[in-house]
């Protein structure tokens, strides 16, 4: 991994109250630390609540907390003030299940830490790759400079069709993740390349490790899956204590899953899901939220035939909650995530749910919305000023804070692209910075 | 009731506009040609849209004529010819078709089955024998979707595993039973390359066999061209000698040319270095495009383009000056050590020498879809930059520079009258998430209407799927 220090979070002065372009924000870096204060005025406020847009509107942050959202809102002394212009104002964006932070080079085995592969033990849901996670990945400036604030750390399939669990974190350097950890589970053709070259076995697999972790079978059985921690781990999940998340798109296996989710009684989501469309109402009355690939629209295997760029407005027309994941590299292009939410809006899914997704709804889905997601009066100051659109990718963020905290809008790729934009001189490049 | 062109009248209108084709060198000579046939369609005037011309210019308010399959008139106030399809334009953008200079569609079709995977021939480090069209699946369900997406014309190359991979084909993108009702008339066809890491880890690293290195790499290439250059010195027909009385009969073959047995492999190297085929490199780091410039030099050919190149915008003046494009991503990076410094200007800072030729592709059965759309992500980004770069600007990277680079620029790329009527009506800019492709034309005929599925292609795979929505 090439060297890049994590940029520390850098609060604005009080003397600022100039508008934030670039040259502002790099005067910026030299100012003392401070209270993670703000006063945010006249932004169009986009608050994924059923408030929905506001226009005029201001937002106080104070203690790296929103206190209040309304209009003709003042500053308290020393708290600085940013003017928005009437520009657009969200709360910060969810960057999808990634891998940032478990994965630096995909294609360099050493910089990756996603997935467990042991051949001999592939079942093992108390792998946690939150453990592995490392803040100063320079993925995540990177993410955050197009408005990405947190994350879903998901756990790759090494070997097994349980993957494991992984947390939530939010991007602004902080080491550990928020809230409960979910489990990653993928079901259909890539889960039966995995048990036995049969999607049946991954039912006949399932129904016995809910055995051990339910107790009937004994713990020193050996034909027992599990270990003891796993038993403990799918337990947890059994009890409705955390999220099961389940990678998986033919309609058929969306079906059985529903019928194991309802008789078993645990808490369920569904990520890509190209054919989740044909279940809508069932997905509906279930309560399954769905993350949708909001681009995949081509038969990519045999289980996604059905696939439809229509899926997340579908999905949403029937009453299922919608939020987007990718599907490819989702770690190094999280930043993507809003021209999923875009083409999904251009594709019959209202606007304000395109921004739900990538906020509200997967900060409750995956158990940390108390906090984040929303911009509303005590949630986290996460929020993100765009220069138009956020969904529209032809805009871009144009300053981000976190906990209140304006982060350096700046990653390894602005200071290459700087590096470079700048006309040649004698000295070669390597002395610029 | 549509009706095709006879045969005649096909090859009448392209000997209108396409160059005389000069009489094809042996290497270059084609037993696989062209069967595509436009399809007859009355004319079309699309009234009072905004119109990005893809050479640079941009025409508020203005119409655009399609008559015999080719672009007849663009400007403001057309007369409506009493026969023609007027299409309403109001708040409409129209631009040329897109063009993807790097597809792997039918070639790593959609399912992605294994009886499919016909995009790399792993088998050595160098199959310039090999020509992608013959791998070419015509029911890849990905072509109709990166036709709802305004794409005309792409090139198919093959993968990039391979040190030289093989030629390139260039497809009208019609829906069609065989690849050869696709092929471009007339289009040259394209060299693969590739450096750096997949041509290494693939031989070196999977098989054992050179190259290992990037030095290996190198040292295959010029070993390559090193026979293509004897190659090409052995088939230069010679002058006749002068007969002498005791001079037997010739030797050899009868044109005096004689080469010994033909080879594939450096007839697509000769045709390479002789221009008649276009030479296209994956190539991420600019050290390497350097070197690959280099060995250009050293055999004599030139390189049309640079693909991927995510470190293209460290050398954007060279290439420039070498009258390079750059084949390039949004913002697609970090998947390997080469794409590590990947960013988000590189299409905007190889955009800004004098006489630079960027072009947006997508080497992905989903951003084809959407090339629009990177274009839109290369705007912002360079905004950001504090570059400002027009819609007029940015709509060269997806038509008329591509072209350029594909040897059609004569034919397609551009709403210019004489070219081909391959055109899209989009419902706004097309710089934007929700830009979509209204109508799409090819040679004047409406080929796609996304409000009329009847008019929106279905390969036959996907006919009678119980799936399908």
């Amino acid at each position: 991994m090439s060297a890049m220090n994590r940029v520390a979070a850098q609060p604005l002065g009080s003397r600022c109250r100039a508008w934030l372009g670039t040259t502002a924000l790099l005067m910026l870096t030299a100012l003392p630390l401070q209270a993670q204060d703000l006063l945010i005025r006249n932004a169009t406020v986009h608050t994924a609540t059923a408030r929905g847009s506001l226009t005029n509107t201001d937002v106080l942050v104070q203690g790296g907390v929103i206190r209040a959202v309304g209009t003709g809102l003042s500053a308290p002394a020393g708290v600085p003030v940013v003017e928005a212009g009437g520009k657009p104002l969200t709360p910060a964006l969810f960057g999808g299940i990634t891998d940032i932070g478990i994965d630096e080079v995909s294609g360099e085995s050493t910089t990756v830490d996603s997935a467990l592969k042991l051949p001999d033990q592939p079942l093992r849901p108390e792998f946690d790759v939150s453990l592995a996670y490392n803040p100063a990945s320079v993925l995540i400036p990177v993410a955050r400079l197009d408005g990405i604030g947190f994350t879903a750390l998901g756990a790759n399939s090494g070997g097994g069709f349980i993957a494991g669990q992984g947390g939530v974190v939010r991007l602004d350097g902080s080491a550990d993740p928020i809230g409960p950890l979910a489990l990653y589970v993928r079901l259909g053709a890539p889960g039966a390349e995995l048990t036995g070259s049969s999607r049946a076995a991954q039912w006949m697999l399932l129904e016995q490790m809910v055995s051990e972790a339910r107790g009937r079978v004994p713990a020193d059985s050996p034909h027992a899956l599990l270990t003891p921690a796993g038993r403990a781990t799918l337990a947890r999940y059994l009890a409705g204590q955390g999220r099961i998340v389940v990678q998986v798109d033919r309609a058929a296996d969306i079906r059985q899953l529903l019928r194991w989710a309802a008789r078993e009684k645990v808490r369920i989501a569904i990520a890509g899901g190209a054919e989740a469309w044909r279940l809508a109402p069932q997905l509906a009355q279930a309560r399954v939220p769905v993350f949708v690939d909001a681009l995949g629209n081509l038969p990519t295997s045999f289980d996604q035939l059905g696939a439809t760029l229509d899926n997340a407005a579908r999905l949403h027309a029937a009453g299922v909650a919608v939020s987007f994941a990718q599907r490819d590299d989702a770690s190094h292009n999280a930043r993507k995530m809003r021209q999923l939410a875009g083409n999904a809006v251009a594709n019959g899914l209202p606007w304000a749910d395109g921004l739900a997704g990538l906020t509200r709804v997967p900060a409750q889905v995956l158990g940390v919305g108390d906090r984040i997601g929303t911009l509303e009066p005590g949630k986290l100051a996460d929020l993100v000023l765009w220069d138009g659109d956020p969904l529209d990718v032809g805009h871009y963020a144009e300053q981000v804070w976190l906990g209140g905290r304006a982060m350096p809008m700046r990653s390894r790729q602005t200071e290459l692209r700087d590096r470079y934009l700048a006309p040649p001189t004698t000295e070669p490049r390597a002395y610029s910075r | 009731m549509r009706t095709r062109l006879t045969a005649g009248l096909g090859l009448a209108l392209f000997s209108l506009a396409a160059p005389s084709a000069p009489a094809a060198s042996r290497f270059v000579q084609d037993p696989y040609p062209s069967t595509y046939a436009p399809i007859a369609s009355a004319p079309v005037l699309i009234h009072n849209a905004t119109v990005l011309t893809g050479t640079g210019t941009r025409l508020d308010n203005a119409d655009v004529l399609l008559r015999d399959g080719r672009i007849a008139a663009v400007g403001p106030a057309l007369p409506v010819p009493a026969d023609a399809v007027r299409v309403d334009g109001q708040g409409k953008w129209v631009t040329p078709g897109i063009i993807d200079v790097h597809s792997h569609l039918g070639v790593y079709p959609s399912p992605g089955v294994s009886a499919h995977s016909d995009g790399n021939e792993m088998t050595a480090p160098v199959t310039a024998n090999v020509w992608a069209e013959h791998s070419v699946w015509p029911q890849d369900p990905g072509f109709a979707a990166a036709l709802a997406g305004g794409v005309t014309a792409m090139q198919v190359l093959p993968g990039s595993a391979n040190l030289v991979g093989g030629r390139g084909v260039t497809l009208k993108n019609v829906p069609a039973t065989t690849y050869q009702a696709m092929k471009f008339p007339g289009a040259p066809w394209g060299l693969k390359m590739a450096c750096g890491e997949n041509p290494k880890r693939v031989y070196g690293g999977g098989k054992g066999v050179a190259p290992g290195t990037r030095m290996g790499n190198v040292a295959g290439y010029r070993a390559a061209f090193i026979d293509a250059s004897e190659y090409i010195a052995k088939n230069t027909p010679k002058k006749p000698k002068k007969k002498r009385w005791f001079s037997g009969g010739d030797k050899g073959d009868s044109a005096g040319d004689a080469g010994g047995k033909r080879d594939l492999k450096l007839d697509t190297l000769a045709g390479a270095i002789q221009g008649d085929i276009r030479v296209h490199i994956h190539c991420y780091r600019a050290d390497e495009m350097a070197t690959m410039l280099d060995l250009s030099h050293e055999f004599g050919f030139r390189i049309a383009a640079f693909h991927h190149a995510v470190e293209a915008y460290k050398l954007s003046d060279r290439l420039a000056a070498e009258g390079v494009c750059g084949a390039l991503w949004a913002d697609w990076w970090g998947f390997k050590m080469e794409a590590f410094d990947g960013i988000q200007d590189n299409i905007a800072l190889v955009d800004r020498p004098a006489n630079s030729c960027a072009i947006v592709h997508s080497d992905s059965p989903e951003g084809i879809q959407r090339l629009n759309q990177e274009a839109a992500k290369a705007i912002a980004n360079a905004r950001r930059a504090g570059i400002e770069i027009a819609p007029e600007r940015a709509m060269m990277w997806l038509t008329l520079n591509a072209a350029r680079s594909l040897g059609v620029e004569k034919q397609t790329g551009s709403l210019e009258p004489g070219k081909m009527g391959d055109v899209v009506i989009w419902n706004g800019s097309p710089f934007s998430s929700y830009a979509l492709a209204e109508k799409v034309y090819i040679d004047g005929h409406a080929v796609y209407d996304r409000q009329d599925t009847r008019r929106q292609p279905l390969s036959d795979f996907m006919l009678g799927q119980e799936a399908r929505p």
